[in-house]
């Protein structure tokens, strides 16, 4: 039976937007955390664990975030645990975010220059302190720009949990367009909150950039 | 220098057989140093000669794969801990200043003592406000590095080793990226430092304050020491061909 395509419809794929943002923000948290032990490796003397960590960004940086959904989802049937969309997306986006913020912030703490840990390292301060009060501080306002860019991939990103039933915006769009069969509606619809969400972010990047780029010449 | 052997704890610092290879490129050859507590030595040379090298090595900016370094009674053999107790004794100023940009001029200078030493915030300000003081810049502690002169940055990196309290002060070419007008400024702050009786080695090619402080002068060419000699002595009559020729190039 097909409905016609209404504002009825147009609410349930607003209100699907939180679902969005929710995997949004655990992949992004999860990935600040796992991105910062990433870069601090990437960037350690230990060469077994710069290896380490370069090798983990290559394998999910070389490899479709849709593959990568999909290892999770299959891997934890395997594992004996019970299907379930949250867990996988939630678990494969936070690896996946991990591994491109790594190599951002791995990026900007090499961009502070060397003369920095220098001079903390001469004054006495250990590897947490000039970590911490002298490099990161630094590191941080190079990287607010590009990490706010790659916040907005990753919001798109979770549009492809949708394949492995995670009920998002895309996966409503879906539902939707099943029961009204009106695709370029439904779906255009679907892609003006995307963008909704994403412009703002993506104008806010490039506002920080120029800032960054005048305070770094002055 | 004298006939008698120094005693032990008058050595501030001792290097014996120092080797340093950068891949094939021989860096440090063979090089014997000892700085007696007070002295002040100029270290001078061609770019390339090892003498920032060899400074670096005194804090372990830079290590050796050779010899035997000991700074204040303290050997800094490879690896260890002792690095960080000889690193909070031996302050260091770098060409570029390398001041912490996102920090104030007093936020600069409190770092270390708070974190290192565990000096409680008052006192480390305290501090840092009277050499601020000493270096005469103290109306700019609450200011950001980028809005200070280079030569007003070089003085608050000199205060902010100080604020360490050091028994070694290392000066690798500290005026080098200055503008003319401003070596001097920096040269009086550190002939201060000298009259009070700091330890210092100075990597420099400002052969005015050579002569006017140095207790010796060394001249380093291709990773070793060529030559060494009190300041007079070294510019009126070296015995070097290389220390001749380097010196009237930089006359």
């Amino acid at each position: 039976m097909i409905r016609p395509f209404g504002l009825s419809d147009i609410l349930l794929i607003a209100e699907a937007i939180r679902w969005t943002l929710a995997l949004s923000a655990i992949a992004f948290a999860g990935g600040a955390i796992g991105g910062l032990a990433i870069a601090l490796a990437r960037t350690a003397d230990a060469r077994w664990l710069r290896t380490l960590a370069m090798l983990f960004i290559r394998l999910f940086q070389g490899t479709p975030l849709l593959m990568q959904l999909f290892l999770a989802f299959f891997g934890m049937n395997i594992l004996g645990l019970a299907i379930n969309p949250w867990l996988a997306a939630s678990l494969a986006l936070t690896l996946h975010a991990s591994a491109f913020l790594g190599e951002i912030w791995r990026g900007s703490i090499e961009a502070v220059p060397s003369g920095q840990r220098e001079a903390a390292t001469a004054l006495g301060l250990r590897y947490y302190d000039r970590m911490t009060s002298v490099i990161l501080p630094q590191a941080a306002r190079i990287s607010v720009a590009p990490t706010v860019g790659f916040l907005v991939q990753l919001i798109k990103g979770t549009s492809l949990a949708s394949i492995i039933g995670f009920t998002e915006l895309t996966r409503t769009g879906q539902i939707v367009n099943n029961a009204t069969f009106a695709p370029f509606a439904v779906f255009g619809t679907v892609a003006a909150f995307y963008f909704l969400l994403c412009w703002p972010l993506s104008l806010m990047a490039r506002r920080m950039e120029t800032r960054f780029a005048r305070a770094t010449t002055r | 220098m004298s006939a008698t052997p120094t005693p032990a704890d008058e050595i501030a610092i001792r290097m014996a057989g120092i080797n340093k290879w950068y891949g094939g490129y021989h860096a440090l050859r063979d090089v014997n140093l000892e700085v007696r507590r007070g002295e002040r030595i100029v270290i001078c040379g061609p770019s390339g000669s090892g003498k920032s090298t060899l400074i670096r090595a005194i804090n372990q900016l830079e290590a050796v794969q050779e010899g035997q370094i000991v700074v204040d009674g303290i050997e800094l053999t490879a690896g260890g801990h002792n690095v960080d107790e000889v690193r909070r004794d031996v302050g260091m100023v770098f060409q570029q200043f390398n001041l912490f940009p996102h920090l104030t001029i007093l936020q600069n200078c409190v770092l270390a003592p708070m974190k290192v030493r565990g000096t409680p915030r008052a006192e480390a300000e305290a501090t840092a406000r009277r050499y601020l003081e000493r270096v005469r810049i103290p109306e700019q502690a609450d200011k950001y590095p980028a809005q200070l002169s280079g030569g007003q940055q070089q003085r608050v990196a000199i205060a902010r080793a100080l604020c360490m309290n050091p028994r070694i002060m290392l000066f690798d070419e500290p005026t080098s990226a200055l503008d003319p007008e401003m070596v001097k400024e920096v040269l009086d702050t550190m002939i201060d430092l000298a009259g009070e009786g700091m330890t210092m080695i100075c990597v420099t090619h400002e052969m005015g304050f050579a002569r006017a402080v140095a207790d010796r002068v060394i001249f380093m060419d291709q990773g070793q020491i060529i030559e060494e000699a009190a300041p007079d002595t070294f510019f009126d009559a070296p015995r070097h061909e290389r220390t001749r020729a380097f010196l009237q190039q930089i006359h």
